[in-house]
């Protein structure tokens, strides 16, 4: 196996409040192998996010990494100055927000912060950087790219605004890109593009992708392996068939039963009862005992194993039969 | 563009006869010129006489249309107590209250956007507080009180800077400068900061609130996350969002300026068409009291339409003619 683009040891990051500490993510560990896509799931709150912003270092304090490791392409990036670390966004990392609407600059002209991005971080010319703008324009599905170079944001629509981020993000050809919700805010018809041309790009030049989402269609889509967080912790992790197909861990599972598909017809969704604990209300043992169906004294106590690749944090796994 | 200009100013033409039309109005109420005109000796002949020869016996309609006939022209009328032509009184005047508005309006902007920018950037730091703080007494305290407050510091106890007048002046054409001489310079020094302080802190403050508010945007984070240097982030990013409304307000504030220059120059003793105007008004000296308001709407008017031109300059969204994509 080749060496991973990313490696998070052990992660957490925590949130010195009025009442204590919160810790929105907790000790989380997974890595991203080039070219992969792995798909981080979860509820609002669960700390995909947070795990992303830590990896990429812009958490706002007074969130901080309390431990663990963050490793990037076999250097040790969680410990980076400042500026070390702001050489390394954008061109090592690059990232896709959520709304495409709000993640451009209304004022500049979108062939402007391509070139300031591409000059800030590659030893190029301005009209070397002009003719890469346009290509990555191209790149991403832009009509008339080399037209478009002196359009503001607000003259493209949502879709090919986001296409114009994802060129962004990815025009000083970073090897992993964190893609933070990045079809939410997009229509249905247009995620699916969206998600096709991340794919596309990622496997073309081997970028690793962080796909943080919490639309199962998405990651069913587009994801290769699965991360599943529950309240700050790797609930599961492993490839997105089996976590699809057959999820160990109880709260996969319900989330699993209650996604919308065709072929369950007509019959009423499953809903996981209760909702995820507020971070500083998360229950001893293991987070989700009070909504689990399957809870016994044991993890109302214990926390119970920590998740990795295909183990569950869970005391009492589901086991299946393999159909396939 | 040129449509948008073109009713903007026609807008602007409407707000001056507004304008003129209420001052005009008001200066029936002031008081009588001729009790100020003529001596206690006064008969009712010389009265009536006097009232025919200036207009003041016409209705007020007639009166106000004269008015804004001769305006236009450029005539307002001849001063009451000076017996000169109210054009000439201003155009000396006018000088001295522009250069003081100029250097105090460049002060409270430069400093005021750098301060504030500072204090946005370094919102935690010592100085930064420190500076806000400080910007309250700019903001609490009366214009004369501070006015009064540096004469007693600066000139009166260390007697450093002169604590009244314009200094000497050079003429250029029809323009006195204070600006080529020591003393003229040097007597700009404190009515200009009396008359600027409140404007500097004001854009300070505005400045900061508005560069916190850019400095959450989404743009933002996404400029950080593509590893942009802060001071790119800082100044090309958030500098130029922020200065949309601190736009607006600055263009109200140069009016005010302007206009403000009044209690200035009255504490200063600064020769310029403030003083003149409290002088006017002690005398009703309606002519140059109309003709000063009119100076000071047009100013305000002129300053807004440059304040509109100015955001068609840096926001791309309100260029109507630009086609769009959707």
């Amino acid at each position: 196996m080749t060496d991973p683009v990313l490696s998070i040891r052990d992660l957490s990051v925590e949130i010195p409040t009025r009442k204590g500490v919160v810790c929105p993510v907790d000790s989380v560990s997974y890595d991203i192998a080039p070219g992969e896509i792995l798909g981080v799931v979860g509820e609002s709150g669960a700390g995909k996010s947070m795990a992303g912003n830590a990896v990429i270092g812009l958490l706002n304090p007074p969130a901080r990494i309390a431990k663990g490791e963050i490793w990037l392409n076999g250097t040790r990036i969680d410990q980076l100055s400042g500026d070390a670390m702001r050489r390394l966004r954008g061109k090592e990392i690059g990232m896709v927000f959520q709304d495409p609407l709000t993640s451009l600059n209304p004022l500049l002209q979108i062939g402007d912060q391509l070139t300031e991005t591409m000059l800030t971080h590659l030893d190029i010319s301005r009209s070397e950087a002009e003719q890469r703008a346009i290509a990555a324009l191209q790149e991403v599905g832009i009509p008339g790219a080399a037209d478009r170079l002196n359009s503001y944001p607000h003259e493209f629509s949502g879709g090919m605004r986001q296409r114009v981020v994802i060129a962004l993000a990815l025009c000083a050809e970073p090897s992993l890109v964190i893609a933070d919700e990045p079809t939410t805010a997009l229509d249905v018809s247009v995620q699916a593009q969206i998600v096709a041309l991340l794919k596309k790009l990622c496997r073309e030049r081997g970028t690793a992708i962080m796909l943080i989402t919490h639309d199962m269609g998405v990651i069913a889509e587009a994801a290769d392996r699965v991360a599943v967080m529950y309240a700050g912790r790797l609930a599961e992790l492993g490839p997105v068939r089996e976590i699809l197909t057959s999820p160990s861990h109880p709260y996969t599972d319900g989330l699993m039963a209650s996604t919308p598909l065709a072929s369950r017809g007509k019959s009423r969704l499953h809903q996981i009862p209760g909702s995820m604990p507020r971070l500083n209300a998360i229950p001893d043992g293991c987070a989700f005992n009070p909504r689990c169906p399957y809870a016994a004294d044991k993890c109302r106590h214990d926390p119970g194993p920590q998740g990795a690749e295909g183990r569950a944090a869970c005391w009492f796994p589901i086991v299946r039969e393999r159909t396939a | 563009m040129l449509a948008y200009l073109i009713r903007r100013v026609a807008q602007s033409g409407l707000v001056l006869l507004i304008v003129g039309m209420v001052a005009f109005g008001m200066f029936r109420f002031v008081g009588d010129p001729i009790d100020n005109m003529l001596g206690q000796e006064r008969t009712q002949e010389d009265i009536d006489r006097l009232r025919g020869q200036l207009g003041l016996d016409q209705p007020f309609a007639v009166q106000y249309f004269r008015f804004l006939e001769n305006a236009a022209q450029g005539n307002f009328g001849v001063s009451y107590r000076q017996g000169r032509p109210v054009s000439d009184i201003l155009l000396e005047r006018a000088p001295a209250t522009l250069e003081l508005a100029a250097v105090s309006g460049f002060l409270a902007i430069a400093m005021g956007i750098a301060l504030g920018v500072f204090t946005a950037i370094r919102r935690n730091g010592f100085s930064a507080n420190f500076i806000m703080s400080a910007s309250l007494i700019g903001v609490s305290l009366p214009t004369f009180l501070i006015g009064i407050l540096l004469i007693y510091i600066f000139s009166v106890e260390l007697g450093w800077l002169p604590s009244f007048g314009r200094g000497e002046t050079v003429r250029i054409g029809n323009w006195t400068t204070g600006f080529l001489t020591e003393t003229g310079l040097k007597a700009l020094v404190l009515p200009s900061i009396t008359l600027g302080l409140y404007q500097m802190t004001l854009i300070m403050r505005l400045v900061r609130s508005e560069m916190l508010e850019v400095l959450r945007q989404d743009y933002i984070r996404f400029a950080r996350a593509r590893g942009l240097r802060d001071r790119v982030v800082n100044f090309r990013h958030a500098l130029k969002n922020t200065m949309m409304p601190v736009i607006t307000v600055i263009g109200l504030q140069l009016g005010s300026i302007i206009a403000f220059a009044i209690i200035t120059e009255t504490v200063f003793q600064w020769p310029g068409v403030g003083l003149l105007f409290i002088n006017a008004i002690q005398f009703v000296d309606i002519p140059v009291m109309a003709a000063y308001l009119m100076l000071i709407s047009v100013m305000f008017v002129g300053i807004n339409l440059i304040v509109d031109v100015l955001y068609f300059l840096i926001d791309p969204r309100l260029r109507a003619d630009r086609a769009g994509a959707h």
